[in-house]
């Protein structure tokens, strides 16, 4: 592999897989969640996972995280199966190498900011100090120089989720699912939690798992799959030539605009 | 909108004079803009020049609509073709994603395929308004803003119209039978 092609857009079509999910099937009771399921993420890649309410997505992010156990079908992390580990082995696995953001009620509103972005190092058996200096050393990352003393409940939502995003982060885990990472938000907050999460995920080179059921959220991730009837779709683009009655020529990537850039940036 | 298209569309579900695709045509896409009887005619004649309807033997009375057209097999591969294929995903596309859903589903093609198609068509160029707005000034930023809100809208309406085929498709049955 050369030089040029070991960015992200080489990373989602070459080498093992980071987590991969074969044929994954899981009910509750008598509801089929997940029917045949399979996906796989590459290293370094953002995948986003769409679809409708119970479509199966968030079993899916669930089952390929190890909180659930698919009735058949393998989840593999890194080459490895995590599917047949017993839960003690699931659960290290989940504090050292995953990370996680969810929609609501993560963090702990007892605690300070700077208390909760520590904890799941803490969890994880690293000394106190360093601990708290690695969970220092992300509140400037995510404009939040401030707050660190701040509980929870006194921020605003937006911060509550740049904090949760740092929690899940700090330990530097291999792949971070977000489960409707911006549900919460209104749309402009919601925009800038994800600018951070992709900014911060490529700087860290993290692999990412997206469950969201809006487009625009969706639409930062490197590739997206769609979730349909328990069943993974992949949202591959196709050819798209320009429509005979469209009356304007194919547009280019750019968006086309009548005058050039203005010089004053 | 493609009306050459639409008309080869109509012209694929039967044989038809020109009156008869201008009423249909003014029923299901005239969105209260009835389609002129001239550029019907000029649509039929440049189609049968390319070969995509041929016209039947003229009929006995006065007036322009003494012909009836079919649609030649050259024809119907274009309507396949165009059926399939995405749209350029750009803003107010409503009237081209509402002809080909129709047409799909009164000519028994897969307009389930189609959305989906044109859904990751959508999804994709998101994707790239969203990286472009990422990386570029702020006042690009504005304009992949714009046409990420349209999409965004397109998409819902893609999902919606998805959920109701069935329905949609015996609307337009139901149609059908109330035209004489």
């Amino acid at each position: 592999m050369s030089i040029s092609t070991l960015g992200r857009e080489g990373s989602s079509t070459s080498g093992d897989p980071m987590v991969e999910g074969r044929v994954l099937v899981k009910s509750f009771g008598r509801t089929p969640a997940l029917n045949g399921a399979s996906v796989a993420v590459a290293s370094g890649e953002i995948l986003a996972v769409m679809g409708p309410s119970g479509s199966g997505k968030s079993t899916l992010l669930h089952c390929l995280a190890g909180i659930f156990t698919p009735d058949a079908g393998e989840v593999l992390f890194d080459g490895r199966r995590i599917d047949s580990l017993g839960e003690n082995r699931r659960s290290e696995l989940r504090r050292t190498d995953f990370g996680f953001v969810f929609q609501f009620g993560q963090l702990v509103p007892e605690l300070t900011i700077e208390d909760n972005i520590a904890l799941p190092m803490l969890l994880g058996g690293t000394a106190r100090r360093d601990a708290y200096a690695a969970a220092r050393s992300w509140l400037p990352r995510l404009g939040l120089d401030d707050l660190g003393g701040r509980r929870t409940g006194e921020v605003s939502g937006g911060e509550a989720q740049r904090v949760a995003l740092a929690r899940a982060l700090v330990h530097q885990p291999k792949v971070l699912f977000a489960d409707e990472p911006t549900g919460s938000l209104d749309s402009l907050t919601g925009e800038h939690v994800m600018e951070l999460l992709v900014t911060l995920v490529r700087e860290e080179y993290t692999t990412v798992v997206l469950v969201t059921h809006e487009a625009r959220v969706a639409a930062y991730a490197d590739r997206m799959v769609l979730v349909r009837d328990g069943k993974v779709t992949v949202a591959e683009p196709p050819a798209v030539r320009a429509d005979p009655s469209v009356g304007v020529a194919a547009q280019p990537v750019g968006v086309a605009r009548p005058h050039p850039p203005s010089a004053a940036r | 909108m493609s009306v050459p298209l639409t008309l080869l569309g109509l012209l694929e579900r039967e044989p038809s004079h020109g009156y008869d695709l201008k009423r249909d045509y003014d029923t299901f896409f005239g969105w209260g803009r009835a389609l002129p009887f001239g550029q019907v005619y000029a649509t039929l004649s440049r189609l049968a020049r390319d070969g995509k309807v041929s016209a039947g033997r003229a009929e006995p009375g006065a007036g322009p609509d003494r012909k009836r057209y079919s649609i030649t097999e050259r024809g119907a591969a274009d309507v396949d073709e165009w059926l399939r294929t995405p749209i350029e995903p750009e803003p107010h596309l409503q009237t081209q994603l509402f002809t080909k859903v129709i047409l799909s589903l009164m000519l028994g093609r897969s307009a389930r395929t189609y959305l989906d198609t044109q859904r990751a068509a959508h999804l994709e160029r998101m994707r790239q308004l969203t990286e472009l707005r990422r990386t570029a000034g702020s006042l690009d930023g504005l304009l992949a803003d714009h046409g990420l809100f349209h999409l965004e809208a397109d998409l819902r309406w893609i999902d919606l119209t998805e959920a109701r085929l069935d329905a949609i498709a015996a609307a337009i049955d139901n149609d059908e039978e109330v035209q004489p």
